[in-house]
């Protein structure tokens, strides 16, 4: 149907980003087709050391599950910093990572992770990594015609450590900075590490140089000092009434020494 | 535009209309069906007032399509009180602990206050806190809000109210 009506259609998810944007004028799909219904869009699966959520899996039901609570911690974690009770009933993993938007919280989760996305279109099924997907302001890459159906998460060693890191003015505000982390530690010193960070910037961004920077490290004041600055070094934010660029970049790093630090108290 | 039938169950009965693929299910509750509890406050899925229930969960009401509940099983706050007229434990602790001023975001509250508490008959404040996060309230300030949903909570447990009403 989708493919049927062309660009004229949308997608429709949750709908709570869709739906304000079109009170705004700022979308005007001639058509919506509604996924609601579509059983197999729904669901948390484990597939060898991956575990793959459907695309309508709702962020409650991300918070809800045990499986993610006990084996990617992050995803509760970050979901229960996306906006309120209402909200998150409602709102859809697939929405949040294949809408673009830049504020959207999940997509540096899944930079972080190294996730894949499962993708259908007229032309059959591919997989996009996650760190390819995001080209600009809701900007993705996703062709016409195609749809994300599916998330696949590598599970991280279990032991590791993560945390999401979140500066919001208020409930149901996007960040003015955020930060995901997950590593691994032995005897005291990093030795893994992935960091992405959420709206510093026209997509989140996998900030690599920072991650490397606090590998083999036993992250010191130092060691912060320097992936802090490397993790600065790639964000541009936009000044909004979230505040000045300088300080989203500054508030980037607060919240990538914060996400390290934790999860580092949390890591075996 | 073409309408399109929907059906849904309303407050425990069965309901039908026809509504433009657009229409938001707050307008078909409040002008189709004449159920004016859930408000429109904001328009813009922030403050709560439009809350209802919907198969389970508690849901801002413009910022669904009529068309996306067909099938579903609603409860608005004109729904919350007994046939013969005796007030939910909810609604009675609002009135007890001075749980509104305006009462513009009260239907709201209540109706998410009742999904709190299947979920979580014995919350704590913070949960109480965390659980309304979706709903603003303009005058009280919230303080009398939790006071109201723990008096429910107390109630529903069968516990004396005397506690809560501390």
């Amino acid at each position: 149907m989708l493919a049927d009506l062309g660009e004229d259609a949308r997608p429709l998810a949750g709908g709570h980003s869709l739906i304000p944007m079109m009170k705004l004028r700022l979308a005007m799909p001639a058509h919506l087709v509604d996924l609601g219904a579509i059983g197999e869009l729904k669901g948390i699966r484990t597939d060898g050391g991956d575990i793959v959520i459907a695309a309508m899996t709702t962020q409650h039901e991300l918070i809800a599950d045990a499986t993610l609570a006990a084996r990617l911690p992050i995803i509760r974690e970050t979901a229960l910093a996306i906006a309120d009770p209402q909200v998150r009933y409602v709102g859809t993993l697939g929405g949040n990572v294949a809408n673009g938007d830049p504020g959207n919280d999940m997509p540096a989760v899944m930079l972080c992770l190294g996730a894949s996305y499962h993708v259908v279109g007229t032309r059959g099924e591919r997989r996009i990594a996650a760190r390819d997907f995001y080209k600009g302001i809701y900007s993705t890459a996703l062709e016409p015609g195609e749809m994300v159906t599916a998330i696949r998460v590598p599970v991280p060693p279990a032991g590791h450590g993560a945390a999401y890191e979140k500066l919001k003015r208020k409930v149901g505000d996007y960040a003015t900075a955020a930060a995901a982390v997950i590593l691994t530690q032995s005897q005291g010193r990093i030795a893994t590490c992935s960091i992405a960070l959420t709206n510093v910037g026209e997509t989140p961004l996998w900030a690599k140089d920072a991650a490397t920077a606090v590998v083999g490290t036993a992250l010191d004041p130092a060691t912060v000092k320097k992936a802090v600055a490397a993790a600065e070094a790639i964000t541009s934010p936009a000044a909004d009434n979230r505040g000045p660029a300088q300080y989203r970049t500054k508030m980037a790093g607060v919240m990538m020494a914060r996400a390290l630090a934790r999860a580092k108290s949390r890591a075996a | 535009m073409a309408k399109t039938h929907v059906t849904m169950t309303v407050n425990g009965k069965a309901v039908e209309g026809l509504v433009e693929p657009r229409t938001l299910l707050i307008h078909f509750l409040r002008e189709q069906l004449n159920l004016t509890g859930p408000h429109i406050g904001c328009d813009t899925s922030h403050c709560g007032a439009c809350t209802v229930d919907l198969d389970g969960k508690s849901v801002k009401s413009c910022t669904l399509f009529a068309v996306q509940a067909e099938g579903g099983n609603l409860l608005t706050i004109e729904g919350m009180a007994a046939a013969d007229g005796t007030l939910h434990a909810l609604q009675e602790g609002f009135r007890e602990m001075h749980g509104l001023q305006c009462g513009f975001c009260t239907p709201g509250m209540i109706t998410r206050g009742y999904r709190l508490l299947q979920e979580n008959p014995n919350p704590s404040e913070d949960e109480i806190r965390f659980g309304i996060s979706g709903n603003l309230c303009r005058c009280t300030g919230y303080q009398n809000i939790v006071k109201a949903i723990q008096y429910a909570a107390a109630k529903l447990a069968g516990a004396s109210v005397k506690e809560a009403a501390e």
